[in-house]
């Protein structure tokens, strides 16, 4: 745990603190893209395509877990991929999200076979879904802003509205 | 040279290695036993005439309640004559072994791991016989006729 | 030249200690902000070396190649030469023609090292 994080009450210093952390957590979010099947391509589109850009959402791509705060899975999840999925995911630093892209990721798509997950929510804690077989990368977009609006609302050094109970 | 004189010069050869041939749609395939599959590779490659040097896939069919119960496919083709045949092999459900063609064909390799993988067809003579597609540790061979489409029951297993 | 007063202390380097004092304190406040900003839950896959989502195999340390470190030899050698050749340059009207030829002749000693290493095969790179 940080040393500040979640610790004062709700005034005016500390909500506009929060706001300029979120602030700034929002507006550079740099995901690590894991692409696994078609969806990576419209995801490329996304990021480098004349008429798109990324960058304008301050999105970089990242090519490691290790610098990136948020993790764009693009395609179909095997069984045999869902361990690299899960290993990649616990080597991000916090603050981290995942959003899920395609039909595949958010729900396994037609794919209820022997071999595809049936959603990679099964695996990792997934922020955001955006469907579609592909998605159109201005889908892609609308679900970077999406994400944008929930870590905007986000409460980093006020404490939290409440606390859930470990149930069995 | 047509594919059916290829059928021919190996019924003069091996002649009891031919069970059936026959072609449709212009395609000619032959059903050939077992037990002198390698010979007959061999001889499908080397053979100035045939040369039939690229083996373009090998994969399996489950006929399940039909017995024979499998059928291995291997499509051939030569690169220097341009034409191909398919060649059938069938074999019973207690006894799924056939000769590997890996030593003639290299790419036979990981087309035969992957037969192995789907249907759990024994490659004798293959180096490297194990699963391709599926996790190592997977029970059950997927493509077969009595396996369920969902895949059994499945817990994830971090590493 | 001009002092501090009192002391021995040159009144034209102040600006440089106040520079470096700056430096440093901005350096530490960054940290700073840092540590008590950042959230820190260290658990053991977290920490584990990054293989691409596999298990590590393997040792990190691996054998590198002897030519690297010639390369990086016969860079120093000749960045040293281009440093020596800056102050000959700033001060190249007040040395005459005497310095242009004792230059020459200071650049053709290290060229007589460079062309004995390009024929022992030390700038092959394969």
């Amino acid at each position: 745990m940080g040393l500040i994080e979640g610790r004062f009450e709700d005034n005016f210093i500390t909500t506009k603190l929060d706001l300029l952390i979120n602030t700034a957590r929002a507006y550079s979010i740099w995901p690590m893209t894991f692409g696994l099947a078609c969806c990576a391509i419209e995801m490329i589109h996304a990021y480098g395509a004349p008429q798109m850009d990324f960058d304008r959402f301050g999105v970089i791509p990242r090519a490691t877990p290790r610098q990136s705060d948020l993790m764009i899975v693009a395609g179909t999840l095997t069984k045999k991929m869902a361990p690299v999925l899960r290993k990649v995911y616990d080597q991000m630093p916090e603050p981290r999200w995942v959003l899920a892209m395609g039909s595949c990721a958010c729900t396994g798509n037609i794919y209820n076979t022997y071999s595809v997950v049936q959603g990679v929510d099964q695996i990792v804690p997934v922020d955001v879904f955006v469907p579609g077989c592909p998605p159109r990368p201005e889908a892609l977009f609308y679900g970077v802003i999406k994400l944008q609006e929930k870590i905007m609302s986000g409460r980093y050094i006020r404490k939290p509205l409440f606390v859930q109970e470990d149930t069995l | 040279m047509h594919p059916e004189n290829i059928v021919e010069q190996i019924r003069e050869r091996f002649p009891d290695e031919v069970q059936s041939s026959g072609s449709a749609f212009g395609q000619t395939w032959t059903v050939l036993k077992r037990d002198h599959l390698d010979d007959i590779c061999r001889f499908l490659k080397d053979d100035p005439d045939v040369r039939m040097d690229y083996l373009i896939d090998v994969t399996a069919v489950d006929w399940l309640p039909r017995t024979p119960r499998f059928e291995v496919v291997y499509h051939v083709h030569s690169m220097k004559h341009g034409h191909r045949l398919r060649l059938k092999v069938p074999l019973e459900e207690d006894d799924p072994v056939v000769p590997s063609v890996s030593a003639i064909w290299r790419t036979a390799c990981w087309h035969e791991r992957e037969t192995y993988d789907m249907f759990g067809i024994i490659f004798q003579g293959n180096s490297d016989l194990r699963r391709i597609l599926m996790p190592d540790d997977w029970e059950g061979h997927p493509l077969r006729k009595d396996y369920p489409l969902e895949g059994p029951e499945w817990k994830f297993k971090p590493w | 030249m001009a002092t501090v007063p009192g002391t021995f202390l040159p009144l034209n380097y102040w600006p440089v200690i106040i520079y470096l004092i700056i430096a440093i304190a901005f350096g530490i406040l960054m940290i700073s902000v840092g540590y008590l900003l950042r959230p820190s839950r260290p658990d053991p896959s977290k920490l584990s070396p990054y293989e691409c989502g596999c298990l590590p195999v393997g040792d990190a340390r691996e054998q590198f190649s002897v030519r690297f470190y010639i390369i990086a030899m016969l860079f120093v050698l000749f960045d040293l030469e281009t440093v020596f050749m800056y102050p000959w340059a700033i001060s190249f009207n007040r040395l005459g023609l005497y310095g242009l030829v004792e230059m020459f002749i200071f650049i053709l000693i290290l060229l007589v090292g460079y062309f004995y290493a390009w024929k022992k095969g030390a700038l092959e790179w394969d």
